[in-house]
């Protein structure tokens, strides 16, 4: 295992002033719970055949909530597919998530992707796609729009440490440093990439130092510890609306579970290795810190749980119980008003649900 | 009125554009300073800024994913890739990205964006400068593909396109960029995407053809009235939307085609015309359809003249389209 900086150890102390105010913290739990719980039970789901597929996100829950945390709402975010925790600390509803993961006539993107791939401009949340990198240019093409607008926001991308490798990784940073557009690049290293170990991707000695290469700041956080992951977003924001640029982050995580439902880590890393990082788990970490400060008791800890757990239970019931997708939306959103052919397609299509040869 | 090249009409359509709305801007490789290296966007960064005319690091797939990124947020970019032939490392972002953005997020996201690209050969570009790949856009669901034949198409087919909610690929025939001036109108000219333009009347056999096309196969259409064959020249302007009408009225008349474009033949857009007429107009069709078209190789240098399809092959077919059944 690649280890770029010393990490420090379980059960270390939190760290110095500047992290998340210590009033925020129960909420920070308590969205990084609801993150665990809803991946646990998506997880389930998937094996269960009620969701076709499914990207968990466990091991990420600090990084991602504390980077959140630290942003504004009017800032624009530009996810990839495990973001999870990022979208439930944007408010994203769970329903609208279960809606998402089937694809029924509840989910905004209409049924069109597979699960994870949810958006929601509502929240400034932007849809995601399956390829790679290719948010991270579009992330810093918005920035230069807000630049020319006038509006002081910032635009965060989210990726991970394979995505380094790829191409807009690298058209997305040159740019940023050219226009010093205010864009923060949020990679969470999660040590791997399907089954290639981070120093697979790169020979770089962290991910951080790529950026220096473009003239921008690059800076390495424990992304399992959630002050600092909280200071370092903070900062870049401060730092991009004041007109300073842009800056990388490497957020350094682990992938506690697979890949997607897909794969079976135990094909590509030992569990020696899992256990390591285990013991530097950031929800164990943030609720040794409410203990120890009082902010949580193992009575309110077990209520939470319960409430959370009530809470899933509801959303998905919710989403199970609402209708398919309407098959005539099909054609829709292929252009903003369909071309003579695809209106001839959709009533084709329609014939055929109407006469059986289709059956929905 | 005003007598322009259609380059200039370009010029003129962005020209007026950005005048219009300041949301619309240009992003490029040496759009500014240069003015492009054909000199379309020539005094636009003196009149609107390197702020609306952004010349940009040497980055296809950067242009493109920037110019996404600026159109979700609310701008009106309009992209220039220098040739069409390096257009390829922006793919994933037209194909992945532009292309579906509406569609993957439900309708909450349109991408409203045009990239311009001078296409096609004829003028020593061998290989890498010539290239005509409207195809592999007009096959992707969610990109409208849309080429000017003349000066005040160009301005007229631009203008609609900058303002069109959807992503437009727009191809400048580079062959024809200063071969002849036009009477271009002054003010917000518009020509509707998605409808084709008779551009001579006939009766004998349909010609359909689109961008650098156009000259050639109206001179065949000239050669062969003075045979006594009157052929009908449809220049169809926007790939998608197709003007499918258009293309069946005229066969229902002529009962004979012959479609021209200079990409190579194979699954060419001319393929997707055959079959549009063999679905539709083959009770109609009195001779089989033929394309004149590149050849299936790469785009030659030295040997272009004997690749592109010329007045000569054009009237060769139209002829044989005309004598058969």
């Amino acid at each position: 295992m690649s280890q770029a900086v010393e990490l420090p150890k379980p059960g270390s102390p939190p760290s110095d002033a500047g992290g998340i105010p210590p009033e925020d913290l129960p909420k920070v739990y308590r969205a990084m719970l609801l993150a665990r719980l809803m991946d646990e039970r998506c997880l389930s789901l998937q094996r269960q055949g009620r969701i076709g597929f499914y990207v968990p996100l466990q091991g990420q829950e600090g990084a991602q909530v504390a980077c959140a945390w630290a942003l504004d709402p009017s800032d624009w975010l530009f996810p990839a597919y495990r973001e999870l925790a990022v979208a439930l600390v944007r408010g994203l509803p769970l329903v609208s998530l279960f809606d998402q993961f089937i694809g029924n006539a509840g989910d905004v993107l209409k049924g069109r992707q597979m699960p994870n791939h949810y958006g929601a401009r509502e929240y400034r949340f932007v849809t995601a796609s399956s390829p790679v990198g290719t948010q991270i240019i579009h992330a810093v093409g918005a920035a230069m729009a807000a630049q020319r607008k006038k509006e002081r926001i910032v635009t965060v991308t989210f990726f991970g440490d394979g995505t380094t490798s790829s191409n807009d990784f690298h058209s997305g940073l040159n740019f940023a440093g050219v226009f010093q557009a205010p864009t923060i690049f949020f990679c969470q290293n999660n040590q791997w990439a399907i089954s290639m170990p981070r120093e697979r991707q790169t020979r770089s000695k962290t991910l951080a130092m790529k950026a220096s290469a473009y003239g921008i700041e690059g800076v390495v956080v424990d992304g399992e510890d959630v002050h600092a992951v909280y200071r370092a977003v903070r900062d870049a924001r401060r730092k991009a609306i004041a007109g300073g640029g842009p800056t990388l982050i490497e957020a350094q995580v682990y992938r506690l579970g697979p890949h997607s439902t897909s794969d079976d880590p135990k094909r590509y890393r030992t569990d020696a290795e899992l256990a390591e990082w285990k013991a530097r788990d950031s929800v164990g970490r943030v609720r040794q810190e409410l203990l120890t400060s009082g902010g949580l008791t193992e009575e309110s800890e077990a209520k939470l749980l319960e409430s959370l757990r009530a809470e899933i239970a509801m959303a998905l019931k919710e989403a199970e119980g609402t209708a398919p997708i309407d098959p005539s939306t099909l054609f829709d959103d292929v252009f903003e008003r369909p071309t003579p052919r695809l209106d001839e397609e959709r009533a084709e299509f329609s014939k055929f649900l109407t006469e059986g040869v289709l059956k929905p | 009125m005003t007598e322009i090249t259609l380059v200039q009409a370009v010029n003129r359509a962005l020209f007026d554009a950005m005048r219009a709305d300041p949301d619309v801007l240009l992003l490029g490789e040496d759009i500014g300073v240069n003015g492009g290296v054909f000199r379309a966007t020539e005094g636009l960064i003196k009149e609107f800024g390197p702020e609306r005319v952004v010349d940009t690091p040497l980055s296809e797939t950067g242009i493109v994913g920037a110019a996404i990124g600026m159109a979700l947020y609310g701008l009106k970019p309009v992209a220039e890739i220098q040739f069409l032939d390096f257009i390829y490392p922006a793919f994933d972002q037209i194909v992945s990205e532009l292309a579906k953005f509406r569609y993957r997020s439900g309708g909450q996201y349109p991408c409203h964006v045009v990239i311009r690209s001078p296409y096609g050969g004829g003028i020593k570009g061998g290989l890498y400068h010539s290239q005509s790949a409207e195809a592999y856009f007009a096959h992707t669901a969610g990109l409208k593909v849309v080429i000017p034949s003349n000066p005040a198409d160009a301005k007229g087919l631009l203008t609609s396109a900058i303002f069109d909610p959807d992503p437009v690929i727009f191809l400048e025939p580079k062959r024809i960029y200063r071969a002849v001036t036009g009477e271009v109108p002054d003010g917000d000219h518009r020509v509707p995407l998605g409808s084709a333009s008779i551009v001579r009347p006939g009766s004998d056999v349909s010609v359909f053809a689109y961008g650098a096309m156009i000259p050639p196969v109206v001179e065949a259409a000239k050669a062969v009235q003075a045979e006594g064959l009157s052929a009908e020249v449809i220049d169809l302007r926007s790939l998608v939307p197709l003007d499918e009408a258009a293309i069946l009225k005229s066969v229902e008349k002529t009962g004979r085609a012959v479609i021209v474009h200079e990409a190579p033949r194979f699954v060419g857009f001319g393929a997707e015309v055959a079959a549009l007429l063999a679905e539709k107009a083959l009770y109609s069709l009195k001779s089989p359809v033929r394309r004149v078209t590149g050849y299936d190789t790469p785009f030659p240098y030295a040997l272009e003249n004997l690749y592109l399809p010329n007045a000569e092959r054009i009237a060769h077919a139209i002829r044989a389209s005309a004598r058969e059944g």
